[in-house]
């Protein structure tokens, strides 16, 4: 199993934000996590990449804990994120974001970097050149020398997953990636994660936009109240009458 | 083209004539110094424009370096080549010691912690009289000798510390586009984002603190060298204070900021001096901070970002918020 997380829970002051949360991802999956606002999916991402501890609970990766791990670790570890309210680095051109996205190719510390020492050029232009590929991917490749911030709100989305991937991680956890995209755009993110999954990338989703969800996501676990209410194939969850009530009121319909 | 090519050369090439047009020593004074606050500022400019970090203790550093070489080749016969080398190693040590624990504090508690350790060092200085002479100081500092050459008057050593101020300059320029340069972007536009990224944004922090502390301590050990006399001084807080206001005023996350900054600063100190006797008679030094206060404030008013920040910036000054992302 790629990533086990059992009885997670965490609370903010007396409100449990996540409470006893479990799930499985296996390798080459996508794995769904929905559920209304304020559900407690963006704190899981929190608990798993090491941005908040929790307050019971395990997550294992690869079999081993990520217990205690520093953000920074759980990406060498092999997983990496996006955010729900981008956090790109503006002042950066597109292409510099995703070469710093690989910061954990490079091996070019502050006293080479500072007298510019032979080879630094070497491993900057194989980085760049790898970082271009990754953007022409995501069809960023003729913005890639603009800053970040002059990009439009979708292509940013798209900036941030193509830096999630910079490093190559095994699981990339992806926060609401279609939130702000028109339809278009939405469609070629869910060909885009699909091809990403056949290439072997595991994911888990976090995503409002229920027809994305449904048309990419392996199996769903539905949050409410920071508890699992459901979980199962997407035809499963459409078909439990739970799932519904507790979207029930909120403008998000189950497709 | 041609105009901007050979714009940078003839600026050098003129500001390396200049000794050989001011026969004051009071203006080549005036110069070195700025070089050695510059140096200073470039450490200073790279831990709180990059790193995100403020120091209010950098004074410490300088004046560590300063002590360092008066007490090693006054009190223990080094040779003034390793003295400066251990003037630049000793504040880089001990600024790998207290950084630990003192950046993981932000914001205010960072600027406290840091003032303390600054406010500390000094008191040392004036109290730890075997060593340092206490507030009369140490005298007879010898003249700084690299390989037979003997920096013995202010026109070499004006060479000396401008050639110093292009190296790191050279070097900041350097990382900056490096990859550790891209990574302490990184940290200034988003922590949590640079630590997805794999950045070990606490440990870059640390380095870029221990390179300022180095830098301050090199700064302070040429200063030794030039003067050949120390007290505690020049040491003080206001000091570590003059350091920081010279990074923002020049322009934090700007190429020439620093050196901008450490001029404009000190240029205005030595103007307001002169003038406020004439303009106000038997006015004292208050007057002059409170110039200097009014100056500065129409400064950040007109130019907020700071001097050096004219074409193109090396990258936006540093605002982060800490909490957790949604
Ligand atoms: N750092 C924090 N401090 C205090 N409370 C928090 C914090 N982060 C989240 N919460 C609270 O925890 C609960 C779950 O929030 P979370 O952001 O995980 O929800 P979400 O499912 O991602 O919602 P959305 O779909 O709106 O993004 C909410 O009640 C939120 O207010
Ligand atoms: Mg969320």
């Amino acid at each position: 199993m790629l990533l086990e997380v059992q009885g997670l829970t965490k609370h903010f002051g007396g409100v449990a934000a996540v409470r006893d949360v479990g799930f499985e991802v296996s390798e080459g999956t996508i794995f769904a996590l929905i559920g209304p606002n304020g559900a407690g999916k963006t704190t899981v991402f929190n608990l798993i990449t090491g941005i908040l501890r929790p307050d019971s609970g395990f997550i294992h990766f690869l079999g081993k804990p990520l217990d205690g791990l520093k953000p920074h670790q759980v990406s060498a570890a092999g997983i990496t994120r996006t955010f729900q309210n981008l956090q790109l680095f503006n002042g950066m051109t597109v292409l510099e974001n995703v070469m710093t996205g690989a910061y954990l190719n490079g091996k070019t510390g502050f006293v080479r970097s500072l007298l510019r020492m032979p080879g630094i050029n070497a491993e900057d232009k194989l980085i760049s050149k790898q970082a271009l590929t990754l953007l022409s991917e995501v069809g960023l490749e003729s913005v890639a020398d603009i800053p970040a911030a002059a990009l439009p709100f979708g292509q940013q989305r798209l900036l941030e997953i193509a830096r999630s991937l910079a490093s190559g991680p095994r699981l990339i956890l992806l926060d609401e990636p279609a939130a702000g995209l028109n339809s278009a755009e939405t469609k070629t993110l869910a060909i885009f994660l699909k091809k990403l999954k056949q290439n072997g990338l595991s994911m888990v989703l976090v995503e409002h936009d229920m027809e994305t969800v449904m048309e990419v996501a392996d199996r769903i676990l539905v949050l409410n109240f920071g508890e699992g209410i459901s979980e199962g194939t997407p035809a499963e969850i459409q078909a439990d009458p739970e799932v519904i009530r507790a979207y029930l009121g909120e403008d998000d319909q189950i497709a | 083209m041609w105009s901007k090519s050979l714009l940078w050369p003839a600026v050098i090439l003129l500001f390396l004539a200049l000794p050989f047009v001011i026969d004051s020593n009071y203006y080549l004074s005036i110069l070195i110094v700025i070089g050695l606050y510059t140096i200073i500022v470039q450490g200073l400019g790279i831990l709180m424009g990059y790193a995100g970090q403020v120091s209010f203790g950098h004074a410490g550093f300088f004046g560590l370096g300063g002590y360092t070489v008066a007490i090693l080749t006054t009190r223990f016969d080094w040779s003034p080549v390793f003295a400066l080398i251990a003037a630049v190693i000793l504040p880089g040590l001990i600024a790998a010691i207290i950084g630990r624990p003192t950046l993981k504090l932000r914001e205010l508690y960072l600027a406290l912690g840091t003032m303390g350790f600054g406010i500390l060092i000094h008191t040392l200085f004036n109290e730890g009289r075997e060593l340092t002479g206490g507030p009369s100081g140490i005298s007879g500092i010898p003249y700084l000798s690299i390989g037979g050459l003997s920096f013995d008057s202010d026109i070499k050593f004006f060479y000396l510390v401008w050639a110093v101020v292009l190296l790191v300059l050279i070097g900041i320029n350097n990382l900056i586009r490096s990859r550790v340069g891209r990574a302490l972007r990184a940290i200034s536009e988003s922590e949590h984002a640079a630590e997805t990224a794999g950045i070990d944004t606490g440990k870059l922090k640390l380095k870029a603190f221990i390179f300022s502390a180095l830098l301050a301590g090199l700064a302070g050990g040429l200063y030794a060298f030039y003067i050949t006399f120390i007290s505690p001084s020049p040491f003080g807080f206001h000091t570590s204070v003059q350091f920081v206001l010279m990074a923002v005023v020049g322009g934090l996350g700007t190429f020439l900021g620093p050196l901008l900054g450490a001029a404009l600063v000190v240029l205005l100190g030595e103007l307001l001096r002169w003038v406020i006797p004439l303009v106000i008679p038997g006015a004292g030094g208050e007057y002059e901070i409170i110039f200097f206060g009014l100056i500065l404030v129409f400064l950040m008013i007109f130019r907020p970002k700071g001097l050096g920040a004219f074409g193109k910036n090396l990258k936006p000054p540093a605002v982060k918020p800490s909490v957790a992302p949604e």
